[in-house]
């Protein structure tokens, strides 16, 4: 794939937003069968598939899109009926156009390996074989074909050509025979009827019998288009004004190829009309001549003037204005976004994290050597920088809710294949958080939300049986919450029974039979590797492995997550994860003379260590804040253990907090903020306790970030279960 | 041309000519002379048109114009193979409103 060439890189990128339309849509559609912008935005997403995959020659995708295309066509001009059976064809239609994609872009010369074929034709059965036609569509149609149009002035619901024919007086001498051109026209197609008129107070004493006053308006039923039909006049277009009225059915004509006009360029009405062989170019020359000659102040549009020259109707050019409005706009939103190489955005991140550590390194020599004239400057160039840094990550900050959006999908099948009746809601999708972890917590999610559904929410009966709504609802939630967003998956179902895998652990040796646990301890047992709950495993979730994976994946973020449940009511599961991993704003401290970084959002307040204002528990490692029982750690003793501090040293109490938890670091001095470049640890580090990365200092010097979770659930263990212990000892 | 008038206030007109722009001047007056000879019906006969034109069209059409307004009857007799072909083609023979007989040698 890495030789890809960038054509092809786009189109598989255009394929890929193409269809995900098509899957929202198609969902959408499940609620509300008529959409007609969600039948068009599917319409779209094959159609454009089919002509791209055309460009690049991909047969087998063309093939396959384009019977799903004829289908849909159907569907849009109502020819189809669309019904949940429909939906899910198409959703599998779907599915199987990306896994053909997915081959041709991989293998472009392969033939497509049978598996595949057998299913493109299985797909093509269902999109063929199941067409209802809805009857009575197309005997209307008959009818309207039979009927002929006799009133030719209402020019609507006739099928046929209305051209009219208003010769100039001089038409007769000047060698033109109205006969000759109707005599003609005769040879594309039918002359339904014909209606000569002429000026009724013409008295015949006072007419020349060498002037022309016939006036022909032809009923003409032809399949020729416009330009032909034009063509027939051609001689006698200045002894004559011609006006050429398309048929009804060419108006639908007219409108479907408005409908799929291109959408690169912006062009102008006439142009547009011209190029769908609406008009004609002569009848948009003598229109904007007279444009041009009117030299009122008010300038009639040219759309108007088409309509009151009776050379167009008017759906045809309300349609080429909206075609041309939805241009202007889909242009306008292409301008606004450029597409960059994701790669490059890292780079330019990773520049941006170089040139902070160096402003820090400038700030450092400047307080060094006390220049007080370049202070100022270094202090406008650090804003800026601060700035850059900011728009740098921002640049690479994505909505989540596109994420979130993709499970409907799957909420939808797997619901089906449960038979369970599941809404999923969706909200605070519009919060940010960067490309990266959203990538990386596509899995979780997945695996989270696919545990509700099947876990979670029980079948219809049952829950009629327990009183509650009989379709369930999974919420999928996003929140900021101190520099970390929140994500929530909560479901009204059946809850975590803890005895259930309080007894799966012992049975699992995980925890002593007699071993006293909190319920957040029980919840978080879930997470350990080879528990659950589910009797026998189905092939969606339930076979132990997955839990633990979520817990690693998220963890290997910098996140964390939690459960909480009750039972017969719901379970929600409470993601935390860091906004970006790029660079944060840290809060430095000192102890043992080593440097550590707090991310400066987690920490709560700054307090000296004074064993007389807060009782100080020496032993059991807590201190009492206000009232408040707050486990705390001595950094310098955990990080060197071999050396112990001494106890007249000055010492300060960082309270931090980890969502609902707090705890306080020891430091023995608080240096302050610091814009801190995450680097990430070498392999070698990576499991060092307490420790989430490193950064460089202004100095050169190497300061470690601490996981701040970690450690408050290191300061709590300690404090905790010991306290636990040592009383039932 | 000929001309039969007959008692009872018909007159009847046997066009041995074609009808093109270029006679038209000429049928043109006599169409005239006829309208204010106060017949009652004007009757003519178009079996020996052997060409008619726009101009010519014209002209019958304006003469049944004339004969509403002036309230005579006007009667289109023995449609030459010519007249029939332009009368088809441009839908006319309903407005005039006069029988034509196809002969069973049309070509």
């Amino acid at each position: 794939m890495s030789d890809i060439n960038p054509a092809l890189e786009t189109f598989a990128q255009e394929v890929d937003e193409l269809l995900t339309a098509m899957e929202d849509a198609l969902l959408v559609l499940e609620a509300t069968p008529d959409d007609v912008d969600c039948i068009n935005s599917i319409f779209r997403a094959m159609h454009t598939i089919k002509g791209s995959a055309g460009l690049f020659g991909f047969d087998e995708v063309v093939a396959f899109t384009h019977e799903a295309e004829t289908l849909l066509d159907k569907v849009r001009n109502n020819e189809h009926l669309i019904d949940a059976q429909l939906i899910a064809v198409l959703l599998a239609c779907k599915d199987h156009t990306a896994q053909i994609i997915q081959h041709v872009l991989s293998n472009e010369d392969e033939p497509l390996p049978i598996a595949l074929q057998q299913q493109s034709e299985a797909l093509i059965t269902q999109l063929t074989g199941t067409s209802p036609v809805a009857k009575n569509m197309t005997s209307t149609q008959e009818n309207k074909a039979d009927h002929v149009e006799v009133d030719v002035n209402t020019s609507d619901s006739s099928d046929n050509w209305i051209i009219s024919l208003a010769f100039k007086q001089n038409a007769l001498r000047n060698g033109m025979d109205p006969l000759s051109f109707i005599r003609y026209l005769q040879t594309l197609g039918k002359i339904i009827d014909v209606i000569v008129s002429m000026p009724t107070s013409l008295r015949m004493e006072e007419m020349e019998p060498e002037d022309c006053f016939l006036n022909f308006k032809i009923v003409f039923n032809s399949r020729a288009d416009k330009k032909t039909i034009e063509e027939v006049f051609e001689f006698a277009e200045d002894d004559c004004n011609i006006i050429i009225l398309p048929p009804h059915s060419r108006q639908e004509h007219y409108l479907q190829l408005l409908e799929h006009f291109p959408e690169d360029q912006l062009k102008r009405l006439g142009e547009m009309l011209i190029e769908i062989g609406a008009l004609t170019e002569k009848e948009l020359d003598c229109v904007l001549k007279e444009q041009g000659s009117d030299h009122n102040a008010i300038i009639k549009p040219v759309g108007e003037m088409l309509i009151a020259k009776n050379i167009l109707q008017q759906p045809v050019i309300v349609q080429a204005l909206i075609k041309q409005e939805a241009i202007k706009q889909k242009i306008n939103k292409e301008a606004n976004y450029i597409r960059v190489d994701a790669a490059k955005l890292g780079y330019l991140i990773n520049l941006v994290g170089e040139l902070v550590i160096s402003d820090a390194a400038i700030r450092l020599i400047v307080d060094k050597h006390g220049l007080s004239d370049v202070n100022n400057v270094v202090g406008a160039m650090s804003h800026l920088v601060e700035e850059i840094r900011d728009t740098a990550l921002q640049l690479r900050m994505v909505q989540i809710g596109e994420t979130f959006t993709r499970f409907q999908r799957v909420v939808h099948d797997v619901s089906k294949e449960l038979g369970k009746q599941i809404q999923l809601q969706i909200t605070g999708g519009e919060a940010e958080l960067d490309k990266t972890i959203v990538e990386k917590i596509n899995d979780p999610l997945t695996h989270l939300i696919r545990n509700s559904l099947d876990h979670g929410i029980e079948t219809p009966e049952e829950r009629i049986q327990a009183g509650k709504p009989e379709k369930g609802i999974i919420q999928l939630n996003a929140y900021h919450d101190s520099g970390h967003i929140v994500i929530q998956i909560s479901d009204d179902g059946k809850g975590i029974d803890s005895e259930k895998i309080v007894a799966k652990a012992i049975s699992k040796g995980l925890v002593k039979p007699d071993q006293i646990l909190s319920q957040t301890e029980i919840y978080n047992l879930i997470f350990e590797p080879g528990l659950s709950t589910k009797e026998e495993a189905s092939n969606l979730s339930g076979r132990g492995v997955g839990m633990d994976v979520v817990k690693r994946n998220i963890e290997a973020l910098r996140g964390s997550v939690s459960v909480d449940s009750e039972l017969g009511l719901g379970t929600t599961v409470t993601i935390y994860l860091p906004l970006t991993l790029a660079i944060i704003d840290g809060f430095m401290v000192e102890a043992q003379k080593e440097r550590y970084i707090i991310p400066l959002n987690m920490v709560e307040e700054c307090v000296e260590m004074n064993s007389t204002e807060w009782k100080i528990d020496h032993v059991q490692h807590y201190v009492n804040l206000r009232g408040q029982v707050l486990p705390y750690l001595r950094l310098g003793d955990f990080f060197h253990n071999n050396k112990k501090h001494q106890a007249t040293q000055r010492e300060s109490l960082v309270v931090v907090r980890f969502g609902e938890e707090k705890a306080g670091f020891v430091v023995d001095e608080l240096h302050g903020e610091n814009q801190t470049v995450i680097k990430p640890l070498g392999m070698l580090f990576e499991n060092l306790k307490g420790i989430g990365g490193a950064t460089v200092l202004g100095s050169g010097d190497v300061a470690l970030i601490l996981d701040v979770q970690g450690l408050i659930q290191y300061a709590k263990k300690r404090v905790s279960p010991t306290l636990a212990l040592s009383m039932t000892d | 041309m000929t001309v039969k008038v007959s008692h009872d206030g018909t007159v009847q007109l046997a066009i041995h000519d074609e009808m093109t722009i270029y006679n038209a001047h000429s049928l043109k007056e006599m169409f005239l002379d006829h309208c204010h000879s106060g017949a009652q019906e004007l009757q003519i006969d178009l079996s020996a048109v052997t060409e008619i034109d726009s101009a010519g069209v014209q002209l019958l059409l304006l003469l049944k114009l004339e004969a509403q307004k002036r309230g005579f009857i006007l009667r289109l007799l023995r449609h030459s193979e010519a007249v029939i072909e332009v009368f088809e083609l441009l839908k006319l023979s309903i407005y005039f409103g006069d029988p034509i007989v196809i002969h069973a040698n049309w070509k």
